[in-house]
């Protein structure tokens, strides 16, 4: 019984739920926000706090606006700023990080630095002084979310290609007198590529954390944007009074989502790293 | 010596580097530069004005304004917090003592739980223990620290009133009359809800450091001779992992800074945390730049320690031989 349950539900299978789950959770919220329409979530004095029922599965706010709808429309705002500051961020790293392995020397030393630079200030302290360079608003966290998630992948990235560069058929490939962009982009980057995009699966659940979190102190998404940071800045001022559906249903739709992203990487990590190949 | 000589330049050159950065995404912000350094409704006369433009040398290229302001930031003076209408580091220096305090209990907190829910999952490995741990630690790392703290206000300070709704003192009470247990008592919470930002990560890795240990020969051996799991996690496991881990805790320094913008906005303490969102929003420029180079200064002391530490563990490290 035990032998048959470990054979149907094995690391393999549990990795594809795992992916497939978090899959289908951005789909549909991608998918839902997309197809909310603001008249659902429009102002209804005769509604104000309302509980969690059934017309209202999340409540209501101040102004009697649907919880439900906001959240998820909040949710795929989210969602939108993770797909588009994961895309600049995992070309930066992987840019960078390929060429400080590649070229070695000053550039390394550079990219280095670079990277000790962009960690030595807090995270969220530079993604305050970034959205303050913008203006705040959509612009201003689209551009800090963007532009501060790539030292840890060029990290990653610089160390793989770092172990590939001393192969044989790496020289080999220089000696017929390709040049060291050719030599990367054929015989590197293919090399690195599922060990690259886990950690891109993996930065993605922290782009949307991060959006929250700067929405959240005022930096993001301005105040009649739905966005979660918003919510959730908003009910602070009523938890005092027992209004606590308007903060715990919007955070734990954002936390499912971060936690499905971060469980299916974690997932795809563990079936591509060989030393757990045999466990 | 060489080692520490060498990192202390490059910190040095770092921070040079983020002050450089800093001071360039205030210039770049979409602000006239006087009014960055004296705020918007300000009252001051056309005197002061001209006295601050010349002091700031405000008038200048971008340039000349990083040296005008370097060479008074090098002097020790930051300006003058708009929002706070103080020293920007009276400003810093009151309200860090907040925030080190709660800091350091989360950090404390979060290092200590974390190290032994970590040992004690990897003891019991693949028991239910081991499996509530792992879940918990993985929802916890996943978890907003603002929702967290909301939450925990919501459950702990408003339905079960134990402790008390936000900031550091009871309300309407001199600074020289809050005793030690209202401190302590106005503390509790952000810092448990700091502390479990940081203690899955610290877990989930005590956990894979003492598996891989405990996967080792030379424990094959103990257990030959009859040591049982406790006296070789023990006499061998703990050894092993208590520099790593606490390595990791030294690192974590720049979360922790994080941490607190966040958790301090959401119980209204009055630390650097919540100083530097109402700097931010507040378009007080000098406050956000000293905060923002203090924050560096502080993420660079945490990496130093832990640079330090890994030449302790790793003799190869401090030789200079192994380049990572």
């Amino acid at each position: 019984m035990d032998e048959e349950k470990s054979i149907f539900w094995n690391r393999r299978r549990q990795t594809a739920c795992s992916i497939w789950a978090a899959v289908a959770y951005l789909a549909i919220g991608l998918l839902a926000g997309l197809l909310i329409s603001p008249q659902w979530y429009q102002v209804d004095y005769h509604m104000v706090f309302a509980p969690p029922s059934f017309i209202h599965p999340f409540g209501t706010d101040y102004m009697g606006r649907d919880m439900f709808f906001r959240s998820l429309k909040g949710l795929s705002n989210s969602i939108m700023v993770g797909l588009a500051s994961t895309a600049v961020s995992s070309v930066i790293a992987l840019a960078l990080g390929v060429a400080a392995a590649v070229k070695g020397g000053v550039v390394d030393r550079f990219v280095n630095w670079c990277v000790d630079l962009c960690m030595g200030i807090p995270h969220l302290i530079l993604l305050l002084l970034i959205s303050f360079m913008m203006g705040r608003g959509a612009k201003g966290v689209l551009a800090a979310v963007a532009l501060t998630h790539w030292p840890e992948l060029t990290r990653l990235v610089r160390a793989e290609v770092l172990q590939i560069c001393s192969a044989q058929y790496v020289q080999a490939s220089y000696r017929m007198g390709k040049s060291w962009l050719q030599v990367a982009w054929s015989h590197m980057v293919p090399q690195m590529l599922p060990v690259y995009l886990i950690g891109v699966v993996l930065l993605f659940p922290h782009a949307i954390m991060h959006e929250a979190a700067v929405t959240f102190l005022g930096f993001g998404f301005p105040a009649e944007v739905p966005a979660i940071g918003v919510v959730l800045s908003e009910s602070m001022s009523y938890i005092a009074t027992g209004k606590w559906w308007m903060a715990v249903f919007p955070g734990l739709l954002l936390l499912l989502a971060v936690l499905l992203l971060d469980v299916a990487g974690e997932n795809l990590k563990r079936l591509v790293n060989p030393n757990s190949g045999n466990e | 010596m060489k080692r520490l000589v060498k990192l202390v330049l490059r910190m040095a050159s770092l921070l040079a580097a983020v002050s450089i950065l800093a001071f360039l995404m205030m210039a770049k912000a979409p602000m006239d530069p006087l009014t960055a350094y004296i705020g918007v409704n300000s009252t001051i006369s056309e005197e002061a004005k001209e006295e601050a433009i010349e002091y700031w040398n405000l008038d200048g290229p971008p340039v000349e304004r990083f040296l005008a302001w370097a060479g008074n930031t090098l002097k020790g003076d930051f300006g003058e917090s708009i929002v706070y209408k103080q020293p920007v580091l009276t400003v810093i220096k009151e309200r860090f003592q907040y925030s080190l305090a709660l800091m350091l209990a989360s950090w404390l907190c979060s290092g200590v739980f974390g190290f032994a829910l970590g040992v004690l999952a990897a003891v019991y490995k693949d028991s239910i223990l081991d499996k509530v741990i792992k879940s918990v630690c993985l929802v916890f790392q996943s978890s907003p620290t603002f929702w967290v703290g909301l939450l925990a206000l919501s459950i702990f300070a408003v339905n079960l009133g134990w402790f008390p709704i936000g900031l550091a003192a009871p309300m309407g009470k001199l600074a020289s009359e809050v005793t030690l247990g209202e401190r302590v008592h106005h503390l509790i919470l952000p810092a448990a809800t700091l502390s479990i930002l940081g203690i899955g990560k610290i877990t989930l890795y005590t956990r894979q450091k003492l598996l891989e240990i405990l996967g080792s020969e030379f424990i094959l051996y103990a257990k030959a001779r009859g040591e049982g799991i406790w006296q070789i996690v023990g006499r061998h496991g703990l050894k092993n992992i208590a520099i790593p881990a606490v390595t990791v805790q030294f690192a974590s320094f720049s979360e922790l800074f994080g941490g607190i913008a966040l958790a301090e906005s959401v119980f209204s303490y009055p630390g650097i945390g919540s100083a530097v969102t109402a700097a931010g929003l507040g378009g007080d420029v000098p406050l956000l730049l000293g905060i923002a180079i203090f924050s560096a200064l502080f993420v660079f002391t945490g990496n130093f320690i832990a640079n330090i530490l890994y030449g302790a563990i790793d003799p190869r490290i401090k030789e200079g031989g192994f380049r990572g």
